[in-house]
């Protein structure tokens, strides 16, 4: 192997600063190709400005502030963020709810979602079917989902609970409404709904070349290690794709855990909006960004839902930075990473 | 282009945007001072209300008689609105002229914030007398001497119970004091062959309908805040005597149970309300289920009756909590002499007061109105003009930060009432120290 090796001492000739100077003409023509550049790139950049840059910094400044909507926002320095870290009563549980959920629902997607693509793989006679209905559920919209979930879970009516009378189970969860049982019922909820997953992932599965696994399965390999050696590395690069967008999902996730504590908790938001009835039961649906909401929209406290939002987008760049570079070790071994 | 430059452009979009943020300031849209006497309002008012269904067609109804009255002013009306969409709208300078809302714990930061019009002027103005709206009303509809908004009917809490059920246990008579509300709750209650509750005599969680501590504190006569502003649900043996009581009836029924119970609970708003269906025999409730069990299930045998009260508290006993629909101009409103004419009609004028407050059986908030051949009392309803007009009723106190500090109290009342939280004292103590922090953020103080 051969390596390239820089010289000890940087032997570039320096041009004479009268050889550097550009023509006229030629400087025009940069110019004006220059300019030709940036009118291609000014959608983007308007865009990028206006849809990103402009409400990241106004979400940034009126993380400073005390800000309630209405009046102008007041400077208090970090206040927001002291009261976030040492006063605020539910930051802690809201982080860990989705801390959670993060560490749960992703991996449980992923796995669940590459069982049943390798099982539908294998399966030659309704295959077709067997994915589609593995599929329809992601088309559900997570709304109607989780009602029907809601529904099903009921303690009292649902009939999940009547089934496990009628089999002889005595156990009768509360779903729902149990605090140490909500976030695992919305777990099953996730891994009801992982057909977006699955698709990706069988779609990989099916371009790993078959010669790969012959030469394997000649060489002796069994099952796990044609896996392990075979399929994984191959498949790798999407896995890592789900493993990044399901917990950028997860740190935003909302609206299937505010329906359920909305629909679960039972008493109906008269006039007062969404944010008078989330988190129930005990708050353990409260998720990070249910909380953010509560206090912007139901607590008037806008300045300090914004410091929220500013340190849930710090915590999901490095999540993703951690998680790319963490896989790029494991690519790639340290030395190339 | 570089990876230098790049990040230069980028450093200098952001530092831009910063800029850009810091300098936006929020539609605050001075108020334009109101027109001279004699001019008259004309053109188009925007109208949110949070009613649907049944209820919203009796708004519809009384806007149709103002257009009548008022042919120069057409009113464009917008249903099922809440609070949080209506804050959003009125910060984006796209709230409606005239705005209705169920909640008199917004009023504090309407009036302080500028979000609704000061009706002050309009009032001076047009002459119109105040002391027609009865005391308790006049006082939850302004802040701190500013009257952002006024009164559209009052809603107040009394008991219903099944007297069917009732009758079918021996008894003749809703309860008055809470151990009597006890005791019959417990003969009141049947379960079903597995354990489960059948029927509930009176389900304590305060989360259940529209069981909370602000609708039950009027009972023991609770406060929430002390001289200084400061929490005071540590500090006033009331709220403690309220828990210990609710715990007690828990504890009978087993927390579990009544979990189970709740979670199959129907709709409040609809038929299926378990007092409509006969799965509770007794129910603190507001005057306009009369209305509803009117339309749902008018066979039901029910009666009202004023909440019990306190054992060591009797004189309290017929008073209740009381709060209302208010309604105001926001600050952005391109039409406010319009939008003023609606509130003045909606609130001042005797017969739409009364033809509203049959169609959703509120309770009138003007002396006239509530004196009116016209407005429909029965036995049922009577119950809550009386709760209305008793001096022990109540109202929860407006914040800067709306209702969370009831919402804070009512999230650790969910760990208590399931025994996850036992220390009574600590707790209320821990719930204090979060509300006065809470509104330390809100107020800057």
């Amino acid at each position: 192997m051969t390596t390239l090796v820089r010289p000890a001492t940087d032997e570039r000739v320096v041009p004479p600063a009268r050889a550097r100077k550009v023509p006229a003409p030629l400087r025009k023509k940069r110019r004006r190709h220059r300019l030709f550049v940036a009118a291609l790139m000014a959608p983007w950049a308007i865009g990028f400005s206006v849809f990103f840059l402009y409400p990241l910094a106004a979400t940034l400044w009126f993380s400073f502030t005390r800000y309630n909507l209405l009046e102008q926002p007041v400077f208090i320095g970090l206040r927001n963020y002291r009261y976030f870290f040492t006063q605020d009563p539910y930051s802690l549980q809201a982080v860990r709810n989705t801390l959670w959920l993060t560490i749960f629902v992703v991996p449980a997607r992923i796995i669940f979602a590459l069982l049943i693509a390798q099982l539908v793989i294998q399966i030659k006679r309704g295959g077709n079917v067997l994915r589609t209905v593995f599929y329809l559920p992601a088309l559900a919209p997570p709304v109607a989902a989780t009602l029907a979930f809601t529904y099903l879970f009921n303690p009292a009516t649902g009939p999940v609970n009547q089934l496990l009378g009628k089999v002889g189970i005595g156990w009768q969860p509360l779903w729902f409404s149990d605090p140490a049982l909500a976030k695992p019922t919305l777990l099953i909820l996730s891994v009801w709904g992982l057909g977006d997953v699955m698709v990706i992932l069988l779609a990989t599965l099916l371009q790993v070349p078959n010669e790969q696994y012959e030469a394997a399965h000649l060489d002796g390999a069994n099952a796990w290690q044609r896996f392990r050696y075979v399929t994984l590395p191959n498949i790798w690069p999407v896995l890592l794709f789900a493993a990044v967008t399901g917990v950028i999902a997860m740190l935003q996730f909302f609206t299937q855990a505010a329906v359920a504590s909305a629909v679960a908790g039972g008493t109906a938001p008269v006039g007062g909006g969404l944010g008078e009835r989330l988190g129930y039961p005990d708050n353990a649906m409260l998720t990070f960004p249910i909380w953010m909401y509560v206090k912007g929209f139901a607590n008037f406290q806008l300045g300090y839902a914004c410091a929220m939002a500013v340190m849930l987008f710090v915590v999901s760049m490095a999540f993703t930075v951690v998680l790319l570079r963490r896989s790029r070790v494991f690519l790639y071994g340290a030395e190339e990473a | 282009m570089t990876s230098a430059k790049i990040y230069r452009l980028a450093l200098g979009l952001g530092a831009v945007s910063l800029l850009a943020a810091a300098c936006t300031a929020t539609d605050k849209k001075s108020q334009e001072p109101v027109a001279s006497p004699t001019a008259s309002a004309s053109g188009q008012v925007s109208f949110w209300h949070f009613f649907t269904g049944r209820e919203a067609e009796a708004i519809d109804g009384v806007v149709k008689d103002f257009e009548a009255s008022h042919p120069g002013i057409t009113v464009k009306v917008s249903k099922g609105q809440d609070d949080e969409k209506m804050r959003q709208a009125i910060s984006a300078g796209k709230g409606p002229d005239v705005g209705l809302s169920y909640s008199t714990d917004i009023v504090g930061n309407f009036c302080t914030s500028g979000a609704w019009r000061d009706l002050g002027p309009y009032i001076k103005r047009d002459n119109v007398d105040m002391n027609q709206l009865v005391p308790v009303v006049r006082s939850y509809t302004e802040y701190k001497g500013t009257r952002c908004s006024m009164p559209v009917l009052a809603d107040t809490y009394g008991l219903y119970y099944n007297k069917k059920l009732l009758a079918d246990a021996g008894y003749t008579e809703p309860p008055k004091t809470l151990s009597q509300l006890a005791e019959m709750a417990k003969k009141l209650t049947t379960h079903k062959t597995n354990g489960d509750i059948n029927v509930i005599g009176f389900m304590p969680f305060l989360d259940y309908y529209e069981n909370s501590p602000a609708h039950w504190a009027p009972h023991w006569a609770a406060t929430w805040f002390d001289q200084a502003g400061k929490s005071a649900v540590a500090s006033d043996p009331a709220w403690s005597a309220m828990l210990t009581w609710q715990k007690q009836l828990i504890d009978y029924y087993g927390s579990d149970k009544l979990t189970k119970f709740s979670a199959g609970k129907g709709d409040e708003f609809s038929a299926a309300n378990d007092f409509e269906r006969g799965k509770v025999a007794m129910m603190l409730d507001g005057e306009w289920r009369i209305a509803f069990i009117n339309a749902d299930k008018p066979n039901l045998d029910y009666g009202t009756a004023p909440f019990p009260a306190a054992d060591d508290k009797q004189n309290l006993y017929g008073g209740g909590y009381v709060t209302g629909n208010i309604i105001g101009i926001s600050r952005g409103s391109d039409n406010p002499e319009a939008a003023w004419e609606l509130i003045k009609y909606l609130t001042t004028d005797t017969g739409a007061i009364v033809k509203l407050a049959n169609g959703i059986k509120n309770v009138p908030t003007t002396h006239a109105a509530l004196t009116s051949p016209d407005l429909q009392v029965d036995d049922k309803f009577k119950t809550f003009l009386d709760i209305f007009a008793n001096p022990n009723s109540a109202t929860s106190p407006s914040t800067a930060n709306g209702a969370e500090y009831q919402n804070l109290f009512g999230t650790w009342i969910v760990k208590w009432q399931t025994g996850r939280a036992t220390d009574l004292q600590a707790g209320l103590e821990s719930v204090a120290k979060q509300i006065d922090d809470s509104l330390a953020l809100g107020t800057g103080s």
